[in-house]
């Protein structure tokens, strides 16, 4: 293939990686460092990317002139609608099931079933699509033939700037601190003044918030359905183990990894199938590596 | 319960018989109560349209007989019994599919272009030639040996490869849960040789017995019968075993099990083989009597579906299985004839309830009753 092509592939390989980084960066925190299997993580990105549409409706009815804004308030939004449904849930759900992770999977699976319904009855059963704001629409031209949508750069910048801020959150705050100390060590942690059922709730919460940015991020990519989430939830899952659970360098490689080999093999076979393949790829090193690319070493 | 510790009974006197509740005996009997269930209350009330529904929701509860069997009583749960129940579905579908081309008189001119009988889809699809692996499927004992031997060795060899690596809890429902998803990729990417997400469908006969006569379809729904009794028989066999009792050893404290000398990757892979073995039964009969092996029943939904079967009626309870495969099964049509918009709050919202408040199903929730009755 020509360098042009090469460069195009990758590009799209790059936007894939996005899309499936947020959504792990949230799914490692709550199953990394929780332990928690999440099912209906896939509706929480749904729900994000439901939230950003319900605001650019909302923009273009009430404030047309300010709909150049939309997205970015979109994305709070989103975030702020995931963190508090993530927070109730944890509340009113998870927290009951810590200690059966199996029955945790079955339960959450449950509520993506039922918050599939919900966004068909909100949202109607067809994909709805978003605008895209005029300072994002064109492209970048890089040579003759290479060009890079800025809505894709954007999305790009937007999932480094996540990131950095996840990073910085886990690794140089004090609440990062506590969330790392339960991780560790739950017990020690509670004796040592940490209120652990808090932590918890707030990690849990920042994960879904996390998915509802990535959601949010969808809406530049492609349209949103009632089973979006669903058609992402394993892919999302297969990164993260990929990764190495207790790892978001390790999430965030195998995310790159994943998107590049998926956009490549795209190109040379149906894009079915290299999802087919990839995910069989996975399992294979999977056996190999059992702990994933970066298994970190932590005290259970 | 403080008197009886205090007070044993004197050697050899008798202890009161005690007396027998409606649930004990519910519990004691549970097979032969199932076995003249199905046997002959549901074949002489039910018309013969409820009777091929009641035989498809029976096929379903060969998959939820093995969740049993691998879940409640081996730990691993499995998200990905669809694979089993497709690989069962769709060896049966080939053959039927052969045995219909080579009947099939209009498609003779076809043939003789392409020198065999290809089922229709191929043509369809400008498939020229039969592709090697359905070659055997030609063959009746061929077909029926493969529906049994093939899913036990994949599952075995899929299962001791990741338990020897000592993958286990939710990874391995994660890797059971994306080979689902890839068996269903592929099947609705390789049109041309599976049909695609059609499905393979429009058979004729089985050895040359009409598949659409009445008589045919009470001969497979007394077959199936026969076959989920045998299966849930086996598993009671399993249970209490040796075996049985090691791996509920294993499911509850692995390490120990395993300081103590046995390895428990194998009890595992063996469980696991079984099960499959047992799913793809049930894929087999439910191709057979619904006339149809498609992706729709192997892909993460239907796979994550048939859980909630062992869930209803209880993880522990392989008769409770067949109940729960029933009463959902029954659930999902009754729904879809009325309010289907209501399904997905239905199911969606059983998967939530029995999770946290019925954790042992139905079967739990007699137990509970019994044992607080025991108790007054």
């Amino acid at each position: 293939m020509t360098f042009d092509i090469f460069v195009m592939q990758a590009f799209n390989g790059l936007s894939l990686f996005t899309v499936l980084v947020l959504m792990a960066l949230g799914l490692a925190i709550v199953f990394g460092l929780m332990g928690v299997i999440n099912m209906a993580h896939g509706e929480l990105m749904a729900m994000g990317a439901y939230t950003t549409y319900a605001t650019a409706q909302l923009f273009a009815k009430f404030m047309p002139s300010f709909m150049g804004i939309y997205f970015l308030v979109g994305i709070v939004f989103a975030f702020a609608v995931t963190f508090i449904f993530g927070f109730l849930l944890e509340r009113g759900l998870i927290r009951f099931l810590y200690q059966r992770p199996l029955d945790t999977m079955l339960a959450t699976w449950g509520l993506s079933l039922v918050l599939q319904q919900v966004f068909r009855h909100l949202f109607g059963p067809k994909e709805v699509g978003v605008p895209t704001v005029s300072w994002l629409q064109g492209a970048w031209q890089v040579s003759g033939d290479i060009q890079l949508p800025l809505s894709r750069i954007f999305i790009v910048g937007l999932t480094l700037a996540v990131s950095v801020a996840v990073y910085l959150l886990l690794f140089k705050t004090r609440w990062g601190l506590r969330i790392r100390a339960v991780t560790q060590n739950r017990a020690m942690s509670g004796a040592a003044g940490i209120n652990t059922e808090r932590v918890d709730a707030m990690s849990f919460a920042l994960g879904c918030g996390l998915a509802g940015i990535a959601g949010s991020s969808f809406t530049m990519l492609a349209s949103t359905g009632p089973v979006t989430g669903q058609q992402y939830i394993v892919d999302t899952f297969i990164v993260v183990v990929f990764g190495g659970v207790e790892s978001l360098l390790g999430t965030f490689a195998s995310a790159f990894l994943i998107g590049q080999m998926q956009s490549t093999l795209e190109y040379l076979l149906s894009g079915s199938m290299a999802k087919a393949t990839i995910l069989l790829l996975v399992i294979v090193a999977l056996y190999f590596r059992p702990n994933g690319l970066f298994a970190a070493k932590v005290r259970r | 319960m403080a008197n009886r510790i205090a007070e044993p009974p004197p050697p050899g006197a008798a202890t009161p018989a005690p007396r027998a509740s409606p649930i004990a005996l519910l519990f004691k009997l549970g097979l032969p109560i199932l076995a003249a269930l199905l046997l002959i209350a549901i074949p002489s009330f039910l018309g013969d349209f409820r009777l091929g529904l009641a035989a498809k929701y029976l096929c379903l509860a060969f998959p939820a007989v093995a969740i049993v069997l691998i879940w409640g009583y081996g730990g691993i749960l499995s998200l990905g019994q669809g694979i089993f129940f497709g690989l069962g579905g769709y060896m049966m579908a080939m053959f039927l599919k052969l045995e219909a081309a080579a009947q099939d008189n209009t498609g003779s001119a076809l043939s003789q272009f392409y020198g065999s009988n290809l089922p229709d889809f191929m043509v369809w699809n400008s498939v020229e030639a039969l592709p090697w692996w359905w070659l055997p499927f030609h063959h009746l004992w061929f077909t029926l040996g493969a529906i049994v031997i093939i899913p036990a060795v994949v599952a075995f060899a899929l299962a001791y490869a990741n338990f020897r690596k000592r993958v286990g809890g939710v990874y391995f429902s994660i890797i059971t849960l994306a080979l689902a998803s890839i068996m269903a990729i592929v099947i609705i990417g390789q049109q041309g040789v599976t049909g695609g997400a059609n499905g393979i469908t429009d058979f004729k006969t089985f050895v040359g017995i009409d598949l659409d006569t009445e008589s045919a379809k009470r001969g497979m729904y007394f077959t199936t019968v026969v076959l989920l009794l045998l299966s849930v028989l086996a598993g009671m066999f399993i249970i209490r075993s040796g075996f049985g009792k090691v791996l509920v050893a294993i499911r509850d404290r692995e390490d120990r099990v395993r300081f103590s000398g046995y390895d428990p990757a194998m009890f595992k892979a063996f469980i696991f083989a079984v099960g499959a073995v047992i799913s793809a039964i049930g894929g087999a009969m439910f191709t057979m009597q619904v006339g149809l092996a498609s992706p729709s029943l192997v892909g993460i939904v239907p796979s994550i579906e048939m859980v909630i079967y062992a869930a209803v009626g209880g993880r522990l309870s392989l008769v409770g299985a067949v109940y729960g495969a029933l009463i959902v099964g029954y659930a999902k049509t009754t729904f879809s004839e009325n309010f289907a918009e209501h399904w997905f709050y239905f199911i969606g919202g059983l998967f939530i309830l029995v999770t946290m408040f019925l954790p042992q199903g139905i079967a739990g929730l007699l137990d509970r009753f019994r044992a607080s009755r025991d108790r007054n």
